[in-house]
């Protein structure tokens, strides 16, 4: 039998078992949600033009470089994106939160704290004016808010250089932004046409201005400012998948 | 004529000392991280008293974008866990495997590169935090460029240590060693594994995760507790399990014990990270799995404390003459407390009025504040005045760092048990009627007093902190002009 003492007295061997020894937790836990079907759930638009599309889809290119600011600035250190199936959480917040919804999150932004309010499902909840108001200086419309002003979002213009770079690395690592006729056939197929044209890479420049125009996020019409693309961010979030529509046993048997 | 000999003769055989000790073992590069774990310690805790105080009085913001909360906190975790962490653990992994294997360090020159490449890697990425470049990750801020010298400077520090392990010249290698080692190994899987991003171009900053969502949260909180698990705690029972016996001067309590003990909390620990995502989008399975290993792990943890505690026994009475000595034994009372807290927070049903809560943030800094940072104050107050063959300039002020620093945490995790369990319980408060009693900015208005009481403990720490910056830097100061009255004085 193996004795303590040849482990101690041989470096090479107490490297081999100690490495043993620390694989194999992270193998058993994380290697098969790659492969486990149902990890994330298949979620599809139950009617309408699109029915039997999936329901999330992956960021415009405006949203997308608002998660960017989302991130540059440590949002995440204070707010969660992650609903829990509880009582108080889904009066407060809305359906818990599915895996489905940040499957395109690169990184994920779940968060681990709420000195702030959970924004999972915020998208929607409040006009894009409040928000530009809120992010500008937050005691205007909440007194006792503890969250510092972010005067300069609307005040910076919004860098849109090197956005088709993002694009592309963003599909490297999986999200189905389409460069080919090929790509952007699969994916009229997989998101319905009006989806599929907003994650066409060769058209990203001219759909951030027209999604930045159309929604006016910040309140200036004239200007591409920071805040257009972290509002328009923002009022995305928790909306993709219409909960009226399903039926809660659906998502249950995922867990 | 005699005199004059005798007096050479003496300061001769000082230097003959300090000669053999120089040829022995390298103390050079341990005084180098030492003194660096002691600055990224001031500039670290600073960094984060003030962002405890921006919590309690938002105006600290100051609308300077670089200063503001979110982008200052992983100053402050970087600069604590790896800066002062880091370091400290440099300084003593480096010393005690010298001491325990009484050989020199293998390849002095590869060490300086590891001072350098680890303390320019942390400075680069704080830097970068405040200008807004961050990969989101907790703990794991650094964009890639920083990763890949992290990842070298890790490779080499293996490299280091396992050469001059199998250079000893004593059979058996000392379970601090095992520690850290464990340590080396677990700390580069975890950093290689949750690092894996494809940056947008080779001259930017930024890169997108390869993975994402779930997926990603796994990864992240498999390797955000491992840095607990291996960084903050493994690597600083090796430190413990060289100098609580050194300084107690009696053998380590059991040996049985540290060998059941170090397998099983090197085993088990990598089992426990996905406590972190209890009742979130991942997996129920993984969940329980977690919860169940975050229990067992009590017994492996209440192990290291038993065996550093009980090293004391017969010699008790020096927690009452000793200082250093009751920095490592408070060190370990904390270790043994957070680590029943952890497992307790662990359990599904109370994670889920903790999570999201200061009481995890008052959690973290026990285990932070309370083990890790005592534990190294105490090793350090043992291991300085050696490495410069000197005493240490002032007990007395050892003393004042001890009550600073242990009235600082104490205040510390009770604000944020309050805080913590106060906003847990008022989000789901329900009135008469089933609605929800109270609005979120109501528990942040709540949350103020605990915040501010906070932001003081931090204080009470950072206080304690600059008074060892400065004992150390007066012992280093005294040794030198002594050196310098010896040399002149041999030159007469």
């Amino acid at each position: 039998m193996l004795k303590h003492e040849s482990i101690e007295t041989n470096a090479a061997l107490l490297i081999v078992m100690t490495l043993a020894a620390i694989s194999i937790g992270g193998l058993v836990e994380i290697v098969p949600l790659h492969f486990i079907e149902g990890t994330v759930e298949d979620v599809r638009i139950t009617d309408g033009p699109n029915k039997g599309k999936q329901a999330v889809r992956p960021y415009t290119p405006l949203e997308q470089l608002g998660r960017d600011i989302y991130q540059r600035e440590g949002c995440y250190t204070c707010h969660s994106q992650m609903i829990r199936p509880f009582r108080d959480e889904a009066l407060r917040y809305g359906h818990y939160s599915l895996a489905a919804e940040s499957q395109y999150d690169h990184p994920f932004q779940w968060g681990s704290m709420r000195r702030g309010p959970d924004l999972a499902r915020v998208g929607g909840k409040y006009s894009s004016a409040w928000h530009t108001k809120h992010l500008t200086q937050p005691t205007s419309v909440v007194p006792e808010s503890i969250m510092p002003n972010y005067p300069w979002l609307s005040e910076t213009p919004l860098d849109v250089v090197g956005l088709a770079d993002k694009m592309s690395t963003l599909k490297m690592v999986g999200v189905p932004y389409s460069h080919t006729k090929i790509e952007f056939d699969a994916n009229v197929e997989k998101f319905g046409e009006d989806v599929a044209k907003k994650l066409d890479i060769n058209m990203a420049e001219k759909n951030l201005e027209a999604q930045a125009k159309l929604g006016n996020f910040d309140g200036n019409p004239d200007k591409l400012s920071e805040m257009d693309a972290l509002v328009a961010y923002l009022q995305i979030l928790g909306t993709m998948i219409d909960f009226s529509k399903h039926d809660e046993a659906e998502f249950v048997k995922f867990r | 004529m005699a005199q004059s000999i005798a007096a050479s003769d003496s300061t001769g055989s000082m230097a003959g000392v300090e000669a053999s000790y120089v040829e022995q073992y390298d103390y050079d590069i341990i005084k180098k991280f030492a003194v660096m774990a002691i600055l990224w310690g001031v500039v670290g805790m600073t960094a984060g008293t003030w962002i405890a105080s921006e919590l309690a009085w938002p105006f600290l913001n100051f609308d300077i974008a670089q200063i503001t909360f979110g982008r200052l906190r992983p100053v402050h975790t970087s600069s604590v866990i790896f800066g002062f962490g880091g370091n400290a653990l440099f300084a003593t992994s480096f010393y005690i495997v010298q001491r325990t294997c009484q050989t020199r360090l293998w390849g002095s020159g590869l060490a300086n590169f590891t001072l350098w490449g680890w303390n320019i890697a942390i400075a680069v990425a704080g830097i970068g935090y405040m200008m807004g470049i961050t990969q989101g990750r907790e703990y794991a801020e650094p964009e890639w460029y920083v990763d890949l010298l992290i990842a070298v400077v890790w490779v080499v520090y293996f490299l280091i240590y396992t050469m001059t392990l199998l250079k000893r010249n004593q059979p058996h290698i000392y379970v601090a060693n095992w520690f850290f080692i464990s340590f080396i190994l677990a700390v580069a899987l975890l950093h290689i594994f949750n690092n894996l991003a494809v940056p947008v171009s080779f001259f930017g900053t930024k890169s997108y995760s390869l993975f994402s969502g779930a997926q990603d949260a796994m990864t992240q909180w498999w390797y955000g507790h491992n840095a607990v698990g291996f960084f903050l705690t493994a690597a600083f029972l090796g430190m413990m399990y060289y100098f609580v016996p050194k300084q107690a001067g009696r053998p380590v309590y059991s040996y049985r014990l540290s060998i059941v003990h170090f397998w099983a909390l090197s085993f088990m620990y990598m089992w426990v990270g996905t406590h972190h995502l209890h009742w979130t989008a991942i997996p129920d399975w993984t969940s329980s799995l977690a919860a169940a290993f975050s229990i067992m792990l009590l017994m492996p943890s209440w192990g290291g404390m038993i065996n550093g505690i009980m090293t004391l026994s017969g010699a008790w009475d020096k927690l009452r003459s000793d200082p250093i000595m009751m920095f490592l034994i408070t060190s370990l009372s904390f270790y043994g407390m957070s680590t029943f807290e952890g497992p307790m927070m662990a359990l599904k049903s109370v994670n889920a009025l903790s999570h999201y809560t200061d009481w995890t943030v008052g959690h973290v800094h026990s285990g932070a504040l309370g083990w890790v940072a005592m534990v190294t104050f105490g090793s350090f107050y043992h291991m300085i005045p050696k490495l410069w063959n000197t005493s240490i300039y002032s007990i007395r002020l050892i003393y004042v760092h001890f009550f600073l620093a242990t009235i600082g945490i104490l205040l510390y995790i009770t604000a944020l048990w309050v805080s913590g369990i106060g906003q847990g319980l008022m989000l789901r408060a329900f009135d008469e009627y089933g609605n929800l009693a109270y609005s979120f900015i109501e528990t942040v208005t709540f949350m103020h007093g605990p915040l501010v009481a906070r932001a003081v403990a931090g204080m009470f720490f950072v206080s304690g902190m600059l008074v060892m910056a400065y004992n150390v830097f007066m012992t280093i100061a005294k040794r030198e002009s002594l050196r310098t009255t010896e040399q002149s004085a041999a030159m007469a």
